[in-house]
């Protein structure tokens, strides 16, 4: 299935709009045809919802799943946390009649009703699984010298129970749609290490979530990688405005700029750095435009 | 040498027990929390163990134990960033990051949240978003030749209202404010 309807989440729409624009602009050479969800929210965000009150998290996931369910397309996300949301919620209520049950007693308060009818994926997944390697290098006009650090993030992987990878621990789709793109995917000490932002941690006890921040940006800067490739608006943030935050509270200094896998994906495809969101970006993307 | 000397003066007094947290635990769906038998891979394999003094197999004793303020209250409860490594790695099948939003659930019934929280929350609650839009972003998306506005509760009064009408159903506003459930 080839049409999506298009889940916004909050980062990328309200921070990084470069990585929607890129999106948006790479969706027709893919076969891709996107609808929107009006009026959808926060997925809501796994760490800031869900460890607060569960049956909030799962009635407003519900909410947003129904809006898909109503254009009749599978939800196609940018982001690992609206990923794990809405991934999960759409799983328990497909499978526990109790809490779809009740949480269809909240939704018939404002006349919506969860029914199971579509599935949840990824961007990075369906660029993986249902585009594959070759559509993707074929859409690559340019090839990229560049040396990437490539970044996961915990919920493109984690729980492995509801993910169809191969592995979790070792992942190499990721790297391998970089590789497809003619960057080098570095090897690089606790690759699979957080970005330290999840859980609420950012909003909640950011000192903690900063100082693994810092620890990941070590070991990459390590490797002299150019840029940080990620597929989560939340791991990229971290990142990127993570590199002010340190330097101001822990006194430390990088400069590695940080880029959505759609991003490069859209750069590789002909976009500019600049129609892919560059202003938005608090590390400059400067140092890359002169290399591509 | 007394008892107390030799535990350097860290004695668990029955008094302070409430054997009944473990079944507010298992009745949230934590059931699984019976299986632990402290190996000890969850801290081995957690990112916010090896930098703060959050250490998850503590939390689970603890737990199993009916320590319940000692657990509610202690800020590293939330120092967990949700990478589900523990929860990958545990022999004994127990989804342990799933358990701690289970023990953070109790918390904020409690009235117990940290207070970046509730101004994340605040947003939330007020617009849809934990991340809300604003001018500057607005500007530039327009700039990238996108809606300004995007698509979503940003742009949709009547999603907005669905999503707030929800809210206060089902009393999420209270425990954001830290006011308990």
């Amino acid at each position: 299935m080839s049409d999506y309807a298009l889940f916004l989440g909050c980062v990328i729409p309200n921070r990084y709009p470069g990585i929607e624009v890129a999106m948006r602009r790479i969706a027709p050479s893919l076969g891709m045809t996107l609808y929107e969800m009006d009026g959808a929210s926060c997925c809501p965000a796994p760490g800031v919802t869900r460890s607060f009150d569960s049956q909030t998290w799962l009635t407003l996931a519900a909410r947003n799943i129904c809006i898909a369910e109503a254009l009749g397309k599978n939800v196609l996300t940018m982001c690992n946390g609206c990923y794990a949301s809405l991934k999960e919620a759409n799983a328990i209520l497909k499978n526990d009649p109790a809490k779809r049950g009740a949480v269809n007693k909240f939704l018939g308060e404002v006349g919506k009703s969860f029914r199971g009818s579509i599935e949840v994926k990824h961007i990075v997944e369906v660029l993986y699984n249902e585009v594959g390697l070759e559509k993707v290098k074929s859409i690559a006009k340019r090839p990229l010298k560049l040396k990437a650090a490539v970044h996961y993030g915990c919920h493109i992987l984690k729980p492995s129970e509801l993910r169809e990878w191969k592995s979790h621990e070792r992942p190499i789709f990721l790297d391998e749609l970089v590789a497809a793109l003619g960057l080098e995917s570095v090897e690089y000490q606790d690759k699979m290490l957080c970005c330290g932002a999840g859980g609420g941690v950012r909003s909640g006890v950011p000192e903690v979530g900063l100082d693994m921040t810092k620890e990941k940006l070590t070991h990459i800067t390590r490797t002299g990688a150019d840029v940080i490739v990620n597929c989560c608006p939340l791991c990229h943030l971290q990142f990127d405005r993570g590199q002010v935050e340190i330097k101001q509270n822990l006194g430390e200094t990088f400069r590695i700029p940080v880029l959505h896998y759609l991003q490069l994906l859209g750069i590789s495809a002909g976009l500019t750095i600049d129609e892919v969101g560059a202003k938005a970006h608090n590390i400059s993307l400067e140092t890359l435009a002169g290399r591509i | 040498m007394s008892t107390s000397s030799l535990l350097g003066g860290n004695v668990i007094r029955s008094e302070d027990l409430q054997a009944q947290f473990v079944e507010e635990i298992v009745k949230a769906g934590g059931e699984k929390i019976r299986l632990c038998f402290q190996c000890g891979t969850c801290t081995g394999s957690c990112p916010s163990g090896r930098r703060t003094a959050f250490k998850t197999r503590q939390l689970i004793a603890k737990s199993l134990l009916g320590l319940r303020e000692e657990v509610l209250h202690d800020k590293n409860l939330w120092t967990c960033t949700s990478c589900y490594t523990c929860t990958e790695r545990c022999p004994r099948g127990i989804d342990v990051t799933n358990l701690i939003f289970i023990i953070r659930n109790i918390a904020v019934g409690s009235g117990l949240i940290l207070e970046g929280h509730k101004v994340a929350l605040g947003y939330l609650i007020k617009t849809g978003h934990l991340v809300p839009i604003t001018d500057s972003y607005m500007k530039l998306r327009g700039e990238l030749g996108l809606e300004e506005v995007p698509p979503t509760t940003s742009k949709h009064g009547e999603g907005l209202k669905e999503f707030q009408q929800l809210v206060s159903k089902l009393q999420f506003d209270r425990l954001a404010a830290g006011r308990g459930g």
